[in-house]
């Protein structure tokens, strides 16, 4: 007897698929100056790089330190395939650079992390840490691979151009990420719902249960750090193509601890969490950098408050507050969503007034005492421009616990009433 | 004849400490065995011995005929072994389907593939539908792991273990902190999912014990010092004596002689 | 002959300063679990505090004061941040120090620049502890303190005749060091707690379920561990250089010292310490590569081997990556570590 099942076609999952494809599509016509355009560029090559990484972390509950070696490393090779391509060495069309990036990046993951993945949890992270510190040390011992101070540089608009595509306009590179971007998000997304997906999910659960289920824990984990390594790899020949010039620092730690901080932040237990750290990082390091010198400082300080209080970054903040508006009861609790912002920037004004007092004191001391900050004359050597400043960080601050407090019952309140409602709706 | 299970001098010493001394045991294929003793005797370190968590200091273990004492827990699963945990060891995060799934993936000859959607394997989801229907968890389908009662997770638990198709069953205290309602319908779902298969079960309760078993095996002091049917193993003085020390106490005996 | 005995002992010198900081790092790794990313923060808070606290009251009662501060400031954190992020895990504890990392690296620079400071060490300090004479005639002779000019110098061309200083700060390290080493070993051994701090050493759980794990004792230890790494702070930053990068420098070779020489093992961690210190500060001496070794025992080498980047690589080149090497080594043949007793 045949059976029959009905399988709806899934609309929604073409819809969101077809929405992002449109916004990749028509974002540079929507921001149109030249700084969007480098910024879009660097958004898709920082979107698949946190992508590859949470493949890592929030997939498979490895914490690394080093993933900037296989961006990094893939960048290099990126590049100087591109400068064999000018010099005639190689026929590779410059639009295939990015995957040469991802098969040096996943070479690398096979070299590397065969060792790498023998440990697991802390000692893993440290073993990262210390493979990232090994390939940032020797780059500066092979000046020939790693082009020491100056780094590598090519022209990307090299060998024969296809319908007159050469990639030199900052347009074309822009629609190439962005072609890499839809192709490698999608395909990572994929391999979220794989056997090797979901077994690597069991890893991140419990790992010695899946060794009484038939599965290599070690194994599983070293295959996925190869997938990432490849994704991370196509990356970094994206960021190679984009930048023309690759230094030593994309394999330093810094750029691994930004991605792990970005990661993080943007939500590391959601696919699109790491979409959105991708963004938030380019924004903080093109934009943010320009507004104040402490910008580091401040998303540190925004880094530990959300391992503390939302350790599941921006993306899990919003799929918990569309669940409460998808019961109808976000209208409860608005207003003191307003409160803990507003709060939030009477705090933020007076930490940064302080701040900019200080490094007024250390850089500018020769101009005198006097700054201004937000329009407000401040004397940095003044007693009162101090209080002033403590006094309303400290108001906030009350102001800010209070509502807090506020927001914490009505909170509860609201998932108690979700509870009830999730019963009321199954016993139906 | 080849035993399902086989253990020949069977040591294990922890530093000095020598916890298992020595122990002998057959188990025939599509026997139900109920392994017993006082705390500490040593039954969990049997199983963490057979199942491959740790090896053993001197012996030997066969399953099927083939030795499997020394090798990873991954190797002897492959062979045809499984076992449960006293403590729940689950997949939290993931969903009820999602943990069965994930139990099926290795017998069903999938690996480490990441090139077919876990949606298309039309036998792992059947198969994982099966299991889900037997341990009764149906309804719980898109659950959290994580987010079900104690005695739903350690029907999970229980499925996890047989879902990958293994012929011989070792299942470490699965009635473990249950009500005595919920201890009864465990019973007889154990029965159901362990039909025809080789079972091995360390147990307190010795209503479990005498409803589920063919044979009883006595571990004390890291030894078997009897293994019979139930009812030879209820008479057995040395058995007895293990239990009560010196002869005679009422609620103990009465323990012996099924359910309290 | 003395260029051996006074690299022996830099190298030594430079592996109990690591031992310091890495002995901090693995009691907090084997109370707590968590294994603290900022420790090396809490180092360069040692030296910032000492070079500060030196000017207004002096390098010897800073000596005693930074170290304080910093183990203050450890204090504030755990009861802070690390309590409410326990509860979540070993991963979360780790990320909330990474978080710290940057957190001070920035204060840093914020306070003091982003320039070194002159942190210089006491008067009795700035000379030399000893000094080697080698005369080739005479041989070897020990002298006390800065050797004299006329020992130093001849106006005889036949003979040979060497100054080799021990800086007191490098002795004076080593002395703290070996005190604190001291100290340890009889708090571990002799009294109560020591006996509570090992047996978390290699049995945490254990130990939690007899009912020592108080958040109190958690407490104290990160501030006796972050403590510790302040006096090796305001030590290292008086010896060597006080700037924002110091944190950076050492930071990732203490991890690698507590997974080379064993998670959880304070003697692995004192092996390594001293094996790393050693080979390093050797290595950076000598400037030998394979080639210019082959060209001096006489070996043919061709063309394109002597300009073969790998082979023109001299020792003192290589010197910055042995630790990580190393590393990797102990990973592949001893993952355990090389005294480590706990699988981490």
């Amino acid at each position: 007897m045949a059976t029959y099942t009905f399988k709806p076609y899934n609309v929604g999952r073409w819809i969101i698929w077809g929405l992002f494809a449109l916004v990749l599509g028509l974002a540079p016509l929507v921001f149109t100056s030249n700084l969007s355009g480098t910024m879009l560029a660097q958004m898709g090559i920082a979107i698949i790089a946190c992508l590859s990484y949470n493949m890592l972390l929030g997939q498979g509950g490895m914490l690394s330190f080093g993933h900037a070696v296989y961006t990094g490393l893939g960048a290099f090779v990126a590049i100087h395939a591109l400068n064999a391509i000018t010099a005639g060495q190689s026929s590779v069309p410059v639009s295939l650079l990015p995957l040469v990036g991802g098969l040096a990046g996943m070479g690398f993951a096979v070299l590397l992390g065969f060792v790498t993945t023998k440990k697991s949890g802390t000692p893993f992270a440290m073993i990262t840490l210390g493979v990232a510190e090994l390939v940032f040390a020797m780059s500066l011992m092979f000046s020939d691979f790693f082009g020491g101070e100056a780094g590598i540089s090519a022209n990307r608009v090299a060998g024969t151009s296809v319908w007159g595509i050469t990639f030199g306009p900052q347009i074309q590179i822009y629609y190439l990420i962005a072609c890499y971007t839809f192709v490698c998000v999608a395909l990572m997304y994929a391999f979220t719902q794989t056997p090797l997906g979901r077994i690597l999910n069991a890893v991140r659960d419990n790992p010695e249960r899946v060794e009484f289920i038939g599965y290599n824990t070690q194994r599983v984990r070293y295959f996925a750090f190869i997938i990432a390594g490849f994704f991370a790899g196509v990356s970094g020949g994206l960021g190679a193509l984009n930048f023309e010039i690759v230094t030593a620092e994309v394999v330093g730690t810094g750029r691994s601890g930004g991605y792990l901080l970005f990661t993080f932040l943007g939500g590391a237990t959601f696919f699109f969490g790491p979409i959105i750290g991708g963004i938030l990082m380019v924004l903080a390091f093109v934009l943010l950098s320009e507004f104040t010198k402490a910008w580091l400082l401040y998303l540190g300080l925004l880094f530990l408050f959300m391992v503390m209080y939302a350790p599941g970054g921006i993306a899990s903040l919003i799929m918990m507050n569309l669940r409460v508006a998808s019961f109808g009861k976000l209208r409860q609790i608005w207003v003191s969503y307003v409160g803990l912002l507003l709060t939030a920037l009477v705090i933020l004004i007076g930490a940064a007034a302080m701040v900019e007092m200080v490094y007024h004191l250390q850089l500018n001391s020769a101009l005198g005492d006097n700054l201004k900050f937000m329009g407000v004359p401040l004397n940095a050597k003044g007693l009162d421009s101090w209080f002033g400043a403590s006094f309303v960080m400290l108001t906030g601050l009350g102001m800010f616990e209070l509502i807090r407090r506020q927001f914490l019952t009505e909170w509860s309140d609201i998932q108690i009433e979700i509870e009830k409602e999730i019963k009321r709706r199954e016993e139906a | 004849m080849t035993y399902a299970l086989e253990l020949k001098d069977l040591r294990k010493n922890f530093g000095k400490t020598e916890i298992i001394r020595g122990v002998n045991l057959a188990v025939l294929a599509g026997e139900r065995v109920a392994i017993i003793g006082p705390n500490g005797a040593g039954k969990s370190t049997l199983f963490n011995l057979i199942s491959g968590r740790f090896g053993p200091t001197s012996g030997q273990i066969f399953l099927n005929g083939k030795r499997i004492d020394h090798k990873e827990p991954y190797e002897i699963n492959r062979m045809g072994l499984s076992r449960s945990f006293q403590i729940t060891n689950i997949f939290p995060k993931l969903s009820v389907f999602e943990n069965l799934r994930c139990a099926v993936l290795w017998s069903l000859g999938y690996k480490y593939t990441f090139l077919k959607f876990l949606s298309g394997l039309k036998d792992a989801n059947d198969l994982a539908e099966k299991y889900m229907d037997m341990i009764r968890l149906d309804k719980k389908r898109d659950i959290l792991a994580m987010n079900l009662t104690y005695a739903e997770q350690r029907a999970l638990e229980i499925g996890i273990t047989i879902a990958g198709g293994a012929n011989v069953i070792l299942l470490d205290e699965p009635t473990a902190g249950m009500s005595k309602s919920e201890t009864t319908r465990f019973i007889s779902l154990i029965k159901n999912v362990t039909h025809g298969k080789t079972l091995l079960t360390v147990e307190h309760d010795m209503g479990v014990v005498f409803g589920l078993a063919d044979k009883i095996a006595v571990v004390v002091y890291g030894e078997v010092i009897a293994f019979d049917s139930p009812e030879a193993v209820r008479s057995n003085p040395k058995v007895q004596e293990a239990y009560l020390g010196t002869p005679s106490s009422e609620s103990a005996i009465h323990g012996l002689e099924g359910g309290h | 002959m003395e260029f051996l005995i006074i690299s022996m002992l830099n190298g030594l010198s430079y592996g109990l300063l690591l031992f310091m900081l890495s002995s901090g790092l693995t009691l907090i790794f084997s109370m707590m679990g968590v294994l603290n990313f900022a420790h090396a923060s809490f180092y360069m808070l040692g030296a910032y505090f000492g070079y500060t606290l030196s000017k207004w009251i002096g390098f010897w009662p800073s000596l005693i004061a930074a170290p304080l501060f910093v183990g203050m400031c450890g204090v504030l954190f755990e009861r802070l941040t690390l309590r409410k992020v326990h509860k979540f895990g070993h991963v979360p504890e780790l990320l909330v120090t990474f978080g710290l990392s940057y957190i001070v690296y920035e204060l840093v620079q914020l306070i003091w620049g982003r320039t070194a400071v002159e942190f210089a060490p006491p008067e009795l300090l700035r000379g030399a502890a000893f000094t080697l004479v080698n005369h080739s005639l005479n041989g070897l002779s020990f002298v006390w303190g800065v050797a004299p000019l006329d020992m130093c110098q001849t106006t005889d061309v036949t003979i040979r005749l060497v100054c080799s200083p021990f800086p007191a700060t490098r002795g004076f390290m080593m002395l703290v060091a070996l005190l604190m080493l001291l100290s340890l070993w009889l708090l571990l051994t002799k009294t109560r707690i020591g006996l509570v701090i090992q047996a978390a050493l290699t049995h945490p759980e254990a130990v939690e379920s007899l009912g020592h794990n108080v958040p109190r004792v958690l407490m104290l230890v990160f501030g006796a561990g972050t403590g510790l790494a302040g006096l090796a702070g305001v030590i290292g930053g008086s010896t060597f250089v006080t700037e924002p990068a110091m944190a950076a420098t050492v930071g990732s070779v203490i991890f690698v010292v507590v997974v080379v020489g064993g998670m959880g093992s304070l003697s692995g961690a004192f092996l390594a310490s001293v094996i790393i210190g050693v080979v390093q500060t050797f290595a950076i001496a000598f400037d030998y590569s394979f080639v210019s070794v082959a060209q001096n025992l006489g070996w043919a080498l061709s063309g394109a081997a002597r300009n073969n980047a790998l082979l023109k690589l001299t020792i003192s080149q290589v010197a910055p990556i042995l630790p990580y090497l190393f590393l990797v080594l102990i990973l592949i043949f001893r993952p355990k570590g090389l005294l480590g007793t706990r699988e981490g």
